[in-house]
């Protein structure tokens, strides 16, 4: 039978570092892409989260399961990616609406490229769209934007979130419904009301 | 229910997790509230628009790094375990050094020294004047008729005696 994160934990305390291993692989990735989300800069979200995982290392020996494994650890990620946001230690590549998201390699000029192949056109239009998409999360405030990341990409529980976040339940579902009253005004061109309206109320997210 | 209402209860609808009390009250008010409806309906929309945000991996060397720097961590830690041993000794090793440094800044701190401020020759010759003891000195010295009486008939002390 799998072992529990805070068993696991546990286990870390107790001198197992292969546990330490199976936090680290089951995480890796849910921890970047919370990072990435938070300061848009992919290097900057490894090594964010290469310092989560370290401070939940260093931190094992008064590791107490008082709460959740994910909630203490997003807590430790949050509050890393806000210092970092406010250090400002890592600057961010601005997008411009004009180019591709992640730019680099993709600086091919659009429009020639899509003229030859349709299904490259799909997938810049896509890729656009993400850009469009990332840069109004970014543009939310920090509490906010966390409480969407949490909510939408980590699917936690209200509770979860309003522990990591150090609020009420009650002040955090506040904090999503303007969160995403803010991105349906901002994502309006993208948020199409015939898809909206096939969809059935109350499926979840 | 009305609709500011709705700020605490719209979001655990969508996520089926409204309790039964506060989903009933939901879809009454959605039903008769068009502006609530569209609201609902594009929040669900919005959460589909979100999910086309792709994911990133982490790169193949992540974990190597992760492993690294806990590796220097575990490195550190056990330097500092072999060299303090237990809490207590820490303390009082901690504790020394801190009296040792205070004490060592107390003897290095250097005394305050009355060094005279530098003044012109001139002043310092008015200064000495100004001194009593001297000013004496400066009369006898200068007192010409003393110098024309014989040595042996006017001992220095009688001079003294005169003023």
């Amino acid at each position: 039978m799998a072992r529990s994160d805070v068993q696991l934990m546990l286990d870390v305390k107790a001198g197992d570092d292969s546990s330490f291993d199976l936090l680290l692989r089951k995480y890796r990735s849910p921890l970047v892409n919370f990072l990435y989300r938070m300061v848009g800069d992919t290097g900057a979200a490894e090594d964010l989260a290469q310092e989560v995982f370290l401070r939940v290392y260093r931190a094992r020996k008064q590791y107490a399961p008082s709460a959740k494994f994910t909630t203490w650890m997003f807590r430790i990620a949050t509050n890393v990616a806000l210092n970092e946001r406010r250090d400002g230690r890592h600057r961010r590549l601005e997008v411009s609406i004009d180019q591709p998201a992640d730019g680099g390699e993709n600086d091919a000029p659009a429009l020639e490229v899509a003229d030859r192949n349709p299904g490259i056109e799909h997938e810049l239009i896509a890729r656009d769209r993400a850009a469009v998409i990332r840069r109004a999360v970014e543009a939310l405030p920090e509490k906010q934007r966390a409480a969407v990341l949490l909510h939408k990409y980590q699917e936690m529980d209200y509770d979860e979130i309003a522990r990591v976040l150090e609020c009420s339940e009650s002040a955090l579902k506040s904090l999503l419904f303007r969160a995403y009253e803010t991105l349906r005004t901002e994502l309006a061109p993208l948020v199409e009301p015939g898809h909206a309206a096939k969809a059935s109320l109350g499926a979840g997210k | 229910m009305n609709c500011g209402q709705m700020e605490q209860d719209l979001i655990a609808y969508l996520d089926g997790k409204a309790a039964p009390a506060a989903r009933r009250q939901v879809e009454q008010h959605l039903t008769a509230c068009t502006a609530c409806r569209e609201r609902a309906m594009e929040f669900r929309a919005l959460w589909s628009v979100l999910d086309e945000v792709p994911e990133i991996s982490p790169s193949p060397s992540f974990d190597a790094a992760v492993r690294q720097r806990v590796a220097a961590e575990s490195h550190r830690a056990a330097l500092w375990g072999w060299l303090l041993p237990s809490p207590r000794l820490a303390l009082a090793v901690t504790a020394l050094l801190v009296v040792s440094v205070w004490l060592s800044s107390q003897r290095l701190t250097p005394q305050p020294v009355l060094v005279p401020a530098p003044q012109s020759i001139e002043a310092e010759f008015n200064m000495i004047q100004d001194l009593p003891v001297l000013e004496d000195y400066d009369v006898l010295a200068s007192f010409d008729a003393l110098a024309e009486l014989p040595v042996q008939q006017t001992p220095a002390p009688q001079a003294n005696s005169q003023r």
